[in-house]
């Protein structure tokens, strides 16, 4: 990976903006100019993952952590509760990871009613019971009133790499094929709308859930011939695939028909001015599969429960290089970019 | 969905493709200009230009509200903040534009009480939920969202809310259309009229342009079959030596407009005698101000609020760009200075801007290409 390793990130913002959190190109300056040099002394440069993996004697560990500070606390389908318990195991399920245990950090913001915490805390405890993890431990803070919007969590996982997994951009290929999990916005969406800033509603659930089921059947399915794998949150698809893109230095081009996306995402998209492939997803996968093993890959994902709908959305090119984009069925192509900036709806 | 997989069918999009191959004349160039900025984001979100031959070439026009926005009203409408406290509300195309210290979401960042709103009721509704501050409202765009403002501000009338306040932005697209026309570097040979703004003001105040200039118009929907169609249609009219103003988007446009909101317009809103466009400099009765039965609500009427003038980046060619003599990438600051990220220029900003949308949808495309 010499073509990362050469490049440096420079971070000369002034002040931290909304956008360095949104999980698009900015986030990623911030962590590769600011944060990473920082704290790596060796390694760096190399692709940024989603854990971190530790050799401790003959056990190879990975470990993750993520924070929560979605608003607001609850909506259809989910709650703050099951999205820190997800969202750290997912990250370590598509690092190669099977996720074993978790820490929780608690930041309380002083008045918030006790049933909320109750019901949040709950939330994790179930959450963690699907996904088959123990929270072993953590921590609790509380705040002035007027300081997290009523709670914040932060949750780290521990997990044992997986033995089937083998899992870099370095490994990926042209011919390869692009696979999603399910239909692709449902969370970001659900929670836009949760907010009631817009005068939309639709019947939509957040897919918060653990991805791990879909990654062992994926591992069962398709061994080592799976060559890369994230969970699209912040920044969606798009940025997932951009990272992709950018650390294998091959052109991802994904096919806009077959991509599975409901049609309340997309109403809302179309008239947001949004793009589905921007909306971040908490329980879906995308993953990249050598060609040969596409098909039983696919068949593997979707006959677990809530995969039904999992699709070959794209396949892996040489050029253009480092891009990702979107072929629509009429014939034209378009450049799927990074999220820049928070995505904000347009006028007219 | 409706309305929307029947416009991006293949076969269909196929056919008009094929047709416009037909219709074009292999030894001429067709300079066509799409003057809604809805469009230019449609044109390369699709990628039509690989639909269409070489030499039909795709001109954006100056319907992006925030692109033709000169700097110095946003600077003046964010001084507001400091100077009266108040709580600054705009739609979210207003919030990554660059003014002078800052775009509205850098100041936010730093502590100023900017929002983003949808609809100016919600800003109204922020006013009557804080009583005790100004709350003023950045309103901008064509008569596609003016008689939203106009309402908003009815509202506030009949309800006597004393702390809100609008700082009119809204501009008018025939003035804008007139001043290319009229000006002399601007050989085009026909226009893909604007869908949104036509749902308000209908077909016929674009009578003029076929009439006097000799310009076929097809008001278009944003789809990409819409837009070949209008393609389809305005070769049909150059071949016969026609010039009409045409409907390709009567699913959504009235020929006549809507007329409640043109009467809402017409009750609140008075023309400017003249206003700075970025670009296309000062253009006479081309923008929107309040009656002054409205002045109680009108930022400009209340505040002291100074004509900043504030001149673009002297690099940026924002305005040659916005007149569609220069092509998007043949700005000097162009993927270098300027990108989506950290914008020089509102039209790098903007979706509908025509520098935001070559660069996210085709440049990267093209650059890699090449490389």
């Amino acid at each position: 990976m010499t073509t990362i390793a050469s490049r440096v990130v420079t971070f000369s913002d002034q002040q931290i903006d909304m956008a360095h959190g949104a999980g698009g190109k900015a986030s990623r300056r911030l962590v590769e100019g600011l944060i990473v040099p920082n704290f790596f002394t060796s390694g760096a440069g190399e692709p940024l993952s989603d854990a971190a993996y530790l050799a401790l004697g003959d056990a190879r560990l990975a470990i993750t952590t993520d924070s929560f500070v979605v608003r607001p606390l609850r909506f259809a389908g989910g709650s703050i509760g099951d999205l820190a318990v997800n969202g750290t195991v997912n990250d370590l399920a598509v690092g190669g990871a099977i996720p074993y245990a978790l820490m929780c950090s608690l930041i309380v913001e002083a008045g918030l009613p006790t049933d909320v915490l109750r019901a949040e805390v709950e939330a994790m405890g179930a959450a963690a019971a699907r996904a088959g993890v123990r929270i072993v431990g953590g921590d609790t803070k509380v705040v002035e009133h007027g300081k997290a919007d009523g709670l914040y969590i932060t949750t780290t996982g521990i997990g044992r790499v997986d033995d089937r997994a083998s899992l870099s951009a370095a490994t990926v290929r042209p011919g390869d094929r692009v696979l999603v999990s399910g239909h692709v916005g449902d969370h970001g969406i659900t929670v836009l709308l949760a907010r009631g800033d817009i005068d939309l509603a639709a019947d939509l659930r957040s897919d918060t859930r653990s991805v791990f089921p879909f990654v062992d059947a994926l591992f069962d399915a398709a061994g080592a011939e799976v060559r890369w794998m994230r969970d699209p949150t912040r920044g969606g698809l798009a940025t997932s695939l951009n990272e992709l893109a950018r650390d294998c230095g091959l052109a991802i081009v994904l096919d806009e028909e077959s991509m599975p996306v409901r049609d309340e995402v997309r109403g809302a998209c179309e008239l947001l001015g949004l793009d589905p492939l921007h909306i971040a997803n908490e329980g879906q996968l995308v993953a990249v599969v050598a060609q040969q093993a596409a098909g039983r890959a696919l068949d593997a994902i979707r006959n677990v429960p809530g995969g039904e709908s999992a699709a070959i959305v794209g396949r892996v090119d040489v050029a253009p290089a480092r891009t990702v984009l979107a072929a629509a069925s009429y014939g034209g192509t378009r450049v799927v970019d990074m999220l820049v900036g928070d995505p904000l709806p347009r006028i007219c | 969905m409706k309305y929307v997989d029947e416009f991006r069918d293949p076969r269909l999009i196929k056919q008009a493709s094929d047709e416009i191959k037909r219709l074009i004349d292999p030894s001429r160039h067709y300079r066509i200009m799409e003057v809604c900025g809805g469009h230019t984001h449609a044109i390369y979100r699709f990628a039509l230009a690989d639909l269409l031959p070489p030499n039909i070439e795709l001109v954006h026009g100056p319907g992006c509200p925030v692109c033709v926005l000169p700097m110095g009203r946003i600077d003046a409408g964010l001084s507001l903040v400091e100077e009266q406290h108040a709580i600054f509300t705009t739609f979210g195309d207003v919030m990554r534009v660059p003014g002078r210290h800052g775009s509205p979401i850098e100041r936010q960042a730093r502590g100023a009480d900017i929002r983003m709103v949808y609809s100016p009721l919600d800003a109204l509704k922020l006013a009557r939920d804080n009583p005790e501050r100004q709350v003023v409202f950045f309103a901008i765009g064509f008569e596609t969202t003016a008689p939203s403002t106009a309402l908003t501000l009815k509202r506030a009338q009949e309800a006597a809310i004393a702390n809100f306040s609008v700082f009119s932005n809204h501009v008018t697209i025939v003035p804008a259309i007139r001043a290319i026309l009229d000006s002399p570097d601007m050989r085009l040979d026909a226009f893909i009229g604007p869908g949104h703004v036509s749902t308000v003001i209908g077909a016929r105040p674009y009578a003029f342009i076929a009439r006097d200039y000799q310009k076929p118009v097809v008001i278009s929907g944003f789809e990409p079959l819409d837009l070949l169609q209008s393609i389809v249609m305005i070769l049909r009219q150059l071949r016969d030596g026609r010039a009409d103003v045409e409907n390709q988007y009567g699913r959504t446009v009235p020929w006549d407009g809507n007329l409640p909101a043109l009467r809402v317009l017409a009750d609140v809103f008075e023309l400017r005698p003249f206003f700075e466009w970025r670009g296309l400099g000062f253009i006479s009765q081309s923008a929107l101000k309040l009656r002054s039965e409205y002045a109680p609500w009108d930022a400009e009427a209340r505040f002291d609020m100074a004509a900043v003038q504030v001149t673009d980046p002297k690099a940026a060619q924002c305005g040659e760009v916005l007149k569609g003599v220069l092509k998007p990438h043949q700005c000097k600051l162009f993927a270098r200075e300027c990108t989506p990220e950290r914008p020089v220029g509102a039209l790098m900003v903007s979706s509908e801007g025509a520098c935001a949308a070559y660069y996210n949808y085709v440049h990267r495309r093209d650059m890699a290409a090449s490389a």
